[in-house]
């Protein structure tokens, strides 16, 4: 059932994309091909390949429980929001939170889990800002 | 002779502090990163590239320390396999077989050494081999035009599934997700924007080390979430290592094997959509049928550890070849070392031999380098690389993915690309759960633009005529590669597969 899904959801792509393609503006100075006749070879083979695994389809995927699902995306939540407040709250602070979370989720003690995020983040600040010179995002504190 | 001359001139260029050190430390990182169940080769590479781009290091310098983690991880992997039955990556699976049972036996040591030594033999065929053969491949690929150019393109992605693919619909998929997502930007030749949506963070097209990083590591990261795996696999298990080196007997029983397989694996690597897993996989079973008289493969013969050490290893070499000589990859990790040389602006292809010798030869000595290093490392330090089989996924993993940030933010200080790169690792874990390999949707992002500009360039050359596409006898002999590289596999999968056990595992990263 996963994959007849994962199929008909390819070919609804692939026609998303063909329908894009078909609204690029042509320029007039184009060559023989253009812009859009790529796409649509892409297109159909996007289409046509989605369609088989739509009509002949794998065994079932092993999914995981609806708690670790919302586990994954809890962590995609932490990452997008560690991406939005890393300009604002300043490298080493926001990685010593988001490090400290994901290794809390995969099983460490609360103490353990924020030893593993500050020195994540520290190691990563004096190896490649201090050491390397890589330049991070800079926060209130200067760091 | 002129090789030779290239080669002494490769060695002047490798031979500098910074360089050595460079090698030094990917050699390290690379093992490290092979012996980590979880942290393949083609992930290893992945995170360290923006790592590289952001340092500022030149084109020589990046593809040492790239390349050295590369042939670092392809040492590294057996480490696990040999002592807990876990394969660090996935062409050490067939290490298991044989490397598992005699360290039951209390001979762990002696595998190690053991397999050190076969890698070792393996890199060392597989590196001549490609000084050999890499220029002459140089010589056909200057004949080709853009129509070739295509046809060498389609069947690098038709191939690329590879014969152990199972789902070649799969394979397509990706391909074309690839290819979908390299056309998002200004078009090249026109200048009209594609698939952008107004988006002006998208008027450059996708960054393809985001998408890199992100399907390959972070990916990674939500499949250790998703099963908790937060324990080290050592964990209460006693490694005893015993002594660290082969009896001379071994070594002489062993050494046709590792000759014989270091062969095999070169060709496996050579050839497109073959790879490291493959390579060991053949040495392995051609072993099996050529020596195994008593029955004695499967139950720790030592001959059953070198023939799959030295088979990866010269797959690894191997799977340069058409990468350095063609611009083309055949493997999961070259497709990310093309990401490499990319972004530094090198065009690989017979252009690169002619234009930038220095970075081909200082290349080639530099994996010399890296592989008598590894050699070196791998022996007498692997008691520190087993201790660090010790540290526990919740602690590493973590790390993985603020490395991740760290060098996808360093290269362009937006959290846009964290954004797009979080979306990708998303993409990656649901796509893995499906099987659909994420090989080709790397090179499709890669290669997409490549691949459609030498299309629109063929037929504008023969004035908006397509046929022109089959025109050349090279360009028909590529298609019908292509067509039957394509077909082959749905013959002949179930039974590769059945033969790599556990290749599930790890399908979709698969090198």
């Amino acid at each position: 059932m996963s994959d007849r899904i994962f199929g008909v959801f390819g070919v609804l792509l692939a026609i998303g994309f063909a329908i894009a393609a078909s609204q690029i503006k042509e320029s007039f100075l184009s060559d023989a091909v253009g812009p859009k006749a790529f796409p649509y070879i892409i297109a159909a083979i996007l289409g046509l390949s989605s369609a088989v695994i739509a009509l002949r389809p794998d065994p079932e995927p092993l999914w995981p429980p609806l708690g670790r699902l919302i586990e994954i995306l809890a962590a995609a939540v932490v990452m997008i929001l560690y991406a939005q407040l890393l300009p604002v709250a300043g490298f080493v602070t926001a990685t010593a939170f988001a490090a400290a979370y994901l290794s809390w989720r995969l099983g460490s003690t609360i103490l353990g889990a924020c030893m593993t995020g500050v020195g994540t983040s520290v190691g990563i600040y004096v190896v490649f800002h201090l050491v390397l010179g890589l330049s991070l995002a800079r926060g209130p504190l200067g760091f | 002779m002129e090789t030779l001359s290239s080669l002494a001139d490769g060695f002047a260029i490798a031979l500098t502090w910074q360089n050595i050190g460079l090698a030094l430390l990917g050699c390290f990182l690379g093992t490290i990163m092979g012996a980590l169940p979880g942290l393949g080769p083609s992930n290893g590479v992945a995170i360290l590239i923006p790592l590289a781009f952001t340092l500022g290091l030149a084109a020589t310098p990046s593809l040492i320390l790239l390349t050295s983690v590369y042939y670092g991880a392809m040492y590294g992997g057996r480490i696990s396999s040999i002592l807990l039955n876990i394969p660090g990556d996935e062409p050490a699976m067939m290490t298991c077989l044989d490397g598992y049972p005699m360290a039951k036996k209390g001979m762990a040591g002696e595998a190690l050494s053991l397999s050190g030594i076969s890698s070792f033999v393996g890199a060392f065929f597989a590196t001549w081999g490609l000084i050999l053969l890499a220029p002459q491949l140089v010589k056909i690929a200057l004949l080709f035009g853009p129509a070739e150019y295509f046809a060498l393109f389609a069947l690098a992605f038709m191939t690329l599934g590879g014969v152990s693919s199972t789902n070649q619909a799969k394979s397509a998929f990706a391909a074309a997700l690839g290819l979908g997502l390299a056309m998002i930007g200004v078009d090249t030749q026109t200048g009209v924007p594609r698939f952008t949506f107004g988006e002006v963070h998208l008027y450059d097209g996708l960054d393809f080390l985001v998408a890199i990083v992100g399907l390959f590591a972070l990916s990674e990261v939500f499949i250790f979430l998703e099963n908790r795996h937060g324990e080290a696999s050592a964990k209460g298990k006693t490694i005893v290592i015993g002594r660290l080196s082969p009896p001379r007997s071994m070594l002489k029983a062993c050494t046709p094997t590792m000759l014989r397989s270091s062969f095999v694996g070169f060709i496996a690597g050579v050839l497109p959509g073959a790879g490291a897993s493959l390579g060991s996989f053949l040495s392995y079973s051609l072993e099996k049928r050529l020596v195994d008289k008593d029955g004695t493969f499967g139950t720790g013969d030592p001959r059953g550890v070198a023939a799959p050490e030295a088979g990866n290893n010269a797959a690894a070499g191997g799977a340069l070849v058409p990468m350095l000589a063609l611009g083309v990859p055949g493997s999961g990790t070259t497709a990310v070392l093309l990401a490499v040389l990319l972004s530094l602006n090198i065009t690989p292809g017979p252009l690169l031999f002619a234009n930038n010798p220095d970075v081909v030869w200082g290349l080639i000595a530099a994996l010399f380098i890296a592989n008598f290093m590894l050699l070196a490392l791998n022996i007498p330090m692997v008691g520190i690389f087993t201790r660090l089989l010790l540290v526990p996924p919740r602690v590493l993993m973590p790390i993985v993915a603020m490395v991740s940030f760290v060098g996808i933010y360093g290269i362009s200080g937006s959290s846009f690309d964290l954004l797009v790169m979080i979306g990708f690792g998303l993409l990656g874990w649901v796509l893995r759960k499906f099987d659909v390999p994420l090989v080709p949707i790397i090179l499709g992002t890669l290669l997409g633009n490549a691949m459609e500009n030498n299309l629109r360039r063929a037929i504008t050359i023969d004035d908006g005529n397509w046929w022109t596409l089959i025109d050349s006898p090279l360009a028909i002999g590529l298609w019908v590669v292509a067509i039957i590289g394509f077909i082959l596999p749905l013959f002949f999968a179930r039974k590769v597969k059945s033969g790599m056990q556990r290749g599930d595992a790890e399908g979709s990263t698969r090198d």
